[in-house]
């Protein structure tokens, strides 16, 4: 998945908060490219990030890192003076639109927005904003994008990825966690593992992902998260069928919970008997997805879903 | 968050949305008081008492304690008798229906309490209407939603005679369009003044809907007068929650009666809990990791007695308080505390455990998994801490150890 993220990507930061900061320092220590971050009214200054890299002792890469990331008033500087091509927004719920339509509108190439708890109708306008320009958006409400030894943005903890063959697309972000380091426990590495967000209105949604996959020479198996609320998994399902010649494997959460209860994320709910676990169970196996029951399976049934088509 | 019929009306109305005139009671007396006005106000010796409740179905629900009273009633009584006796008789159906359990298709065989009643003018019906606007997902958009056949479960007819329902995407730049409203207004069958009238209002509701980003309204019935007038006879209204930060008049008519106690508190410390029948407590960071918690206890013979997401920037606070209202329910025999760490730190939780455990003690088996970001630093404090728990090192494993602590099934 060299085009999505990977060594060429160029990082800049909009809101380095103590999130923000925590993680884009964490990003670092990956061995992410940050080149800049938007700070208004703080551009000239610089944010300093030191340590020790993940990969020390590793031969051939840094033990440490000491980074000087220049701050810019807009994204517009910050791309204008660094090159930045991708963007990662920590920028608190209010804000967090702005931030997003501001760095599409810089021509960013890849926005992975975090923030939890955006306005849905922003969104809306966002989607709206961002129709007929070039930027990809990952998320909101999403843990972002890892490419493993390469670059992780976001908030993904990095040491459960590892180099390999499986592209992981989720709507969770703990439950991502958990599904890459049972993939890496199990001799699995990942492609990619990306979080497209629990909200109802995103930027990338699993067909975008499943396509990119099946089109990524490097990916040879796919394993998707989906979880109660909306009918994005049996779309999913649909394309698979008609576009996916990979072997795919699948978990959905949600089998014990009630209709009617917005289960956490916003665009978790059973509404009106529809977005329910099992349809989206079935939906999923009658495309040919080997399903795990529990997310202590989600390993297992990716193995299953390659021996099934070898 | 949703808010009471007669709340809905009243943010409709100023943007020009037509609905009948009606007055709150919480009180008998307050509700024969509406009575008067409300017939000066509009002619019509007909009134309507509505229970509020923040369910639907309440036309053809039925209160326990009174068998064949509904929860929408009509009094006709003030056409021979004059207002003093429609007045008796709202009195009367207001001391019935306040403080009883109405049962409908929305509440549950358990039913929720009236503490509210709207008195309505009666309105002359000469067609009943279906209007919604809602988010559809796949398109990121809302939509209007329309049917000729008002007044019934919209979820049935898209079953029965999905060709009965016309929709259309909001620009959410542009807005609902005229040509749009107008189409939807032919699809009602709206014609002459009454489908300017329409137009209007279709505008209207999908504007409010945009500006006080509803997620959910519902307009069922919306109807057609004998006058030729479209008025919204109804109205259902919830809201995002996320947007209430810049709504704060709309934030205000939180009814916290109508919610379960356990959810409110949880809420207050920006927590996502919803109460369950097990007996298994969960404390778990992100939802979709919190539903898959729930859903391995329950694959290994126990029951989650909630689910409970502690969110992505939980602090050592937050962390106490999610364990102080898991504690508080008493069916609970063991708690299960599932961290995977990206955004949230190990040794938070740890510490908030820590505390909570501290402050309101531990009466049932306790069981960790942390994993993730900072989860070493976060398993040794829990070591060090001297506390009785268990640890678990994944998912499957701890669901196992705290069914089995907790004395198997539920």
């Amino acid at each position: 998945m060299s085009t999505l993220v990977g060594k060429h990507t160029r990082l800049l930061v909009q809101g380095l908060g103590e999130a923000g900061t925590f993680h884009t320092d964490k990003a670092i220590a990956y061995g992410t490219n940050v080149v800049a971050a938007v700070r208004p009214g703080k551009g000239g200054q610089a944010v300093r990030f030191s340590g020790q890299t993940d990969h020390s002792g590793v031969p051939g890469r840094a033990d440490t890192y000491d980074v000087e990331v220049p701050s810019f008033d807009t994204v517009a500087d910050a791309v204008a003076a660094t090159g930045a091509n991708a963007s990662v927004v920590f920028v608190p719920p209010p804000f967090a639109a702005d931030a997003i339509m501001e760095a599409a509108d810089a021509g960013v190439e890849l926005v992975v927005a975090i923030t939890e708890g955006i306005p849905i109708m922003d969104m809306v306008r966002v989607r709206r904003f961002l129709e007929g320009k070039r930027t990809r958006l990952i998320g909101p409400n999403c843990p972002g994008v890892t490419k493993p030894r390469e670059c992780k943005i976001g908030i993904m903890p990095g040491y459960i990825h590892s180099p390999g063959k499986v592209g992981v697309v989720s709507r969770s972000g703990t439950l991502t966690y958990e599904a890459v380091k049972q993939l890496t426990d199990n001799g699995l590495g990942q492609t990619l593992a990306v979080g497209i967000g629990g909200d109802p209105v995103n930027g990338t949604n699993f067909i975008d992902m499943l396509s990119m996959f099946q089109d990524d020479p490097e990916t040879e198996a796919v394993l998707m998260i989906g979880e109660i609320g909306g009918t994005a998994e049996e779309a999913a399902a649909e394309f698979i069928r008609a576009h996916v010649t990979k072997p795919v494997a699948a978990f959905i959460a949600g089998t014990t919970a009630p209709p009617g209860k917005r289960m956490g994320h916003a665009g978790a709910i059973i509404s009106g008997g529809t977005g329910t676990a099992a349809e989206k169970i079935s939906a999923l196996e009658a495309a040919g997805v080997v399903v795990a029951r529990t997310p202590s399976e989600m390993g297992d049934a990716v193995l299953e879903a390659i021996r099934r088509r070898s | 968050m949703k808010i009471h019929e007669y709340q809905a009306k009243e943010l409709l109305a100023p943007f020009g949305v037509a609905v009948p005139l009606g007055r709150a009671a919480t009180t008998p007396d307050e509700a024969a008081a509406a009575v008067r006005p409300l017939v000066e106000a509009s002619g019509n010796a007909v009134v309507v008492v509505k229970a509020q409740i923040h369910a639907g179905g309440r036309g053809k629900g039925s209160f326990k304690e009174h068998t064949g009273l509904r929860g929408v009633n009509v009094v006709t009584e003030g056409l021979s008798g004059g207002v003093e006796a429609a007045e008796a008789k709202v009195r009367e159906l207001a001391s019935q229906m306040l403080g009883s359990t109405l049962v409908t298709v929305q509440t549950g065989p358990a039913g929720k309490q009236v503490n509210r009643l709207y008195v309505e003018q009666g309105m002359d019906i000469a067609r009943e209407l279906y209007l919604s606007v809602v988010l559809d997902r796949s398109v990121g958009r809302n939509i209007v939603m329309v049917s000729t056949e008002g007044g019934m479960d919209i979820e049935q007819v898209a079953a029965e005679a999905p060709e009965k329902i016309v929709k259309v995407a909001v620009d959410p730049l542009l807005g609902l369009a005229d040509y749009q409203a107008r189409a939807l207004a032919f699809a009602l069958g709206l014609s002459g003044d009454t489908h300017k009238k329409g137009v209007a209002l279709l505008k209207a509701v999908a504007r409010a809907a945009e500006q006080l980003d509803t997620d959910l309204l519902e307009v069922n019935p919306l109807v057609v007068t004998g006058q030729g007038d479209v008025v919204a006879l109804d109205a259902k209204m919830s809201f995002d929650s996320n947007a209430l930060y810049r709504h704060p008049d709309v934030a205000g008519l939180r009814d916290l009666s109508e919610e379960d106690p356990a959810e409110v508190e949880a809420s207050k410390h920006g927590l996502s809990f919803i109460k369950l029948d097990g007996n298994i407590g969960c404390l778990v960071n992100g939802a979709g990791l919190a539903m898959a918690t729930m859903d391995t206890i329950k694959q290994v013979g126990g029951e989650p007695a909630n689910f409970l997401d502690v969110g992505g920037s939980a602090t050592e606070e937050k962390v106490a308080a999610a364990f102080e209202i898991i504690t508080r329910d008493p069916n609970v025999r063991g708690i299960f505390v599932n961290i995977f760490g990206g955004i949230m730190k190990g040794d938070t939780i740890a510490n908030g455990v820590v505390a909570a455990v501290r402050k309101v003690g531990l009466n049932v088996p306790l069981v960790v998994r942390l994993e993730g970001t900072n989860a070493e630093l976060g398993k040794r404090i829990i070591d060090e801490s001297g506390l009785n728990v268990v640890s678990a090192s994944d998912m499957k494993d701890g669901a196992r150890k705290i069914v089995e602590l907790a004395g198997g099934a539920a």
